[in-house]
């Protein structure tokens, strides 16, 4: 099943998708246009943790002039970087390269700890998509990548849905790609993860605890080209969905 | 195995993201200074240079704290957290021990180092905004098994407690809830299993959480 959370009538509802439309809790039917998009994630009693991997492609990582990493190169989000499907990611100033990053987000489904890579899957609970926009003339190398240039308000769209886990046959051969107002600019497949979901549940629940909705964006591959303001920037994983998002001038 | 322990309701916790800065005494940047301009770093950093604390990493007041097998010492980094109010400015300050597996390097992100189950100390209370003049005549001691080990003067950030908010806050909307630690000062102590950490200043009650053995892992 595929799952939303949406703004309609100044509430906040969990919704299904449903023929083409959404069906909310309470049964009734409304078109994708009637509603805001929010994150597709239910609320958790603690801030959700949210991963996420750099140079996790080894062509994204040609493309920087990186050698693949031997290890993953992950840093960490705040919550407050994520907004849902069809918002507005600003574009700050006077600055030269801003991106898109189409990844498969991985949502935790049960406390995960000590977890073997063969019992993997059994700690996903689905997937969704992110868009891990980065803001390049920021980089610094402490921390890299440091938070003003991936922790930015509104630079992480995610959802549109949230794909229960058992309705995604392979999530390791999934097509991946961007389009920029209609043009094709990255494509790629999940089966090329350097670290796939697998490893990576195990690398990380060694040395912590991963709790359900906690998230991991599983990096991107090759083909991010600059966004400006009024460009229409859709990532899309196949099974998954097609996260629309637009670009805006700051104010 | 579930995170170390459950919270006392009696104890501070945080709401929302925890989020700590590195460099932010002058000290570990004089420190640090000889390096700054050599690869990888190749420059002195710009913007304060942030960490996130996953909420995996939470240990309230009075907590045993796991140590993996693995790591045979921890870096203690005493800090003061600002907690954001409603309005985006400061509700009140709470003493953490921002725990470490010691590392050289700070070119990658932390997570391996800083993100391990229970790696924060954070309490007892929550002091109030309203009561502090000034964040910059915060004085912390740390004691290990009763033992003076660092001081930290607040007097010395590099970014005192507002420059810092609003430095922030260029590129990142603190919520209400959120913490963002203001710094762990110059030669930080190494603790180690069985060690008592006490985290005391003046006008807050003292943080105090011991180190023990993690309990070797059964699979989850």
């Amino acid at each position: 099943m595929k799952h939303a959370r949406i703004r309609y009538e100044n509430a906040v509802h969990e919704a299904v998708e449903h023929d083409g439309a959404l069906r909310l809790a309470d049964g009734r039917v409304v078109g994708f246009d009637a509603v805001d998009w929010l994150p597709p994630l239910a609320p958790t009693p603690r801030p959700r943790t949210i991963l996420a991997l750099g140079l996790n492609y080894a062509d994204h990582a040609k493309e920087l002039e990186f050698k693949a990493p031997e290890e993953p190169l992950v840093f960490v989000k705040g919550q407050s970087a994520l907004i849902g499907h069809r918002q507005k990611t600003f574009r700050p100033a006077g600055v030269q390269f801003m991106h898109y990053e189409c990844e498969l987000a991985i949502v935790i489904g049960k406390t995960a700890r000590h977890v073997k890579r063969d019992d993997a899957y059994d700690f996903i609970g689905g997937y969704t998509v992110a868009n891990d926009y980065a803001i390049r003339d920021y980089l610094e190398n402490w921390y890299r990548p440091n938070l003003r240039v991936k922790n930015r308000d509104t630079c992480t769209p995610i959802g549109p849905w949230l794909v229960d886990a058992k309705d995604v046959a392979d999530p390791m051969a999934l097509a991946l790609r961007t389009t920029v107002n209609g043009q094709v600019t990255q494509q790629g497949n999940t089966r090329d993860m350097i670290f796939d979901a697998p490893f990576l549940i195990e690398y990380f629940s060694r040395f912590m605890t991963l709790s359900p909705g906690d998230l991991i964006l599983t990096g991107t591959p090759d083909g991010v080209v600059d966004c400006q303001p009024g460009d229409e920037v859709v990532t899309e994983i196949e099974g998954i969905g097609a996260l629309v998002n637009t670009i805006a001038a700051a104010a | 195995m579930s995170p170390p322990s459950s919270p006392s309701p009696s104890h501070f916790l945080p709401a929302g993201t925890v989020y700590g800065t590195l460099l932010n005494f002058r000290a570990e940047v004089e420190a640090l200074a000889p390096q700054m301009s050599a690869p990888p770093y190749k420059a002195p950093p710009k913007a304060p240079v942030l960490y996130v604390k996953t909420a995996n990493t939470w240990s309230p007041h009075g907590a045993a704290i796991p140590v993996p097998a693995n790591v045979p010492e921890v870096e203690v980094g005493a800090s003061i957290g600002m907690v954001v109010g409603a309005d985006g400015d400061i509700e009140g300050f709470v003493p953490m021990n921002d725990l470490s597996v010691p590392h050289a390097s700070f070119f990658r992100p932390p997570v391996k180092f800083k993100c391990l189950d229970g790696f924060l100390g954070i309490g007892p209370a929550l002091r109030d905004a309203q009561e502090v003049d000034d964040p910059a005549a915060f004085r912390v001691e740390v004691r290990i098994n009763g033992e003076l080990q660092q001081t930290l003067d607040f007097s010395t950030l590099v970014r005192p407690a507002r420059q810092l908010l609003a430095e922030v806050g260029e590129f990142m909307t603190l919520a209400h809830g959120d913490v963002l630690m203001l710094g762990c000062g110059a030669g930080r102590p190494l603790a180690r299993v069985g060690d008592r950490i006490e985290i005391s200043a003046p006008g807050f009650e003292t943080l105090t959480n011991t180190l023990v053995a993690e309990e070797t892992g059964a699979a989850a």
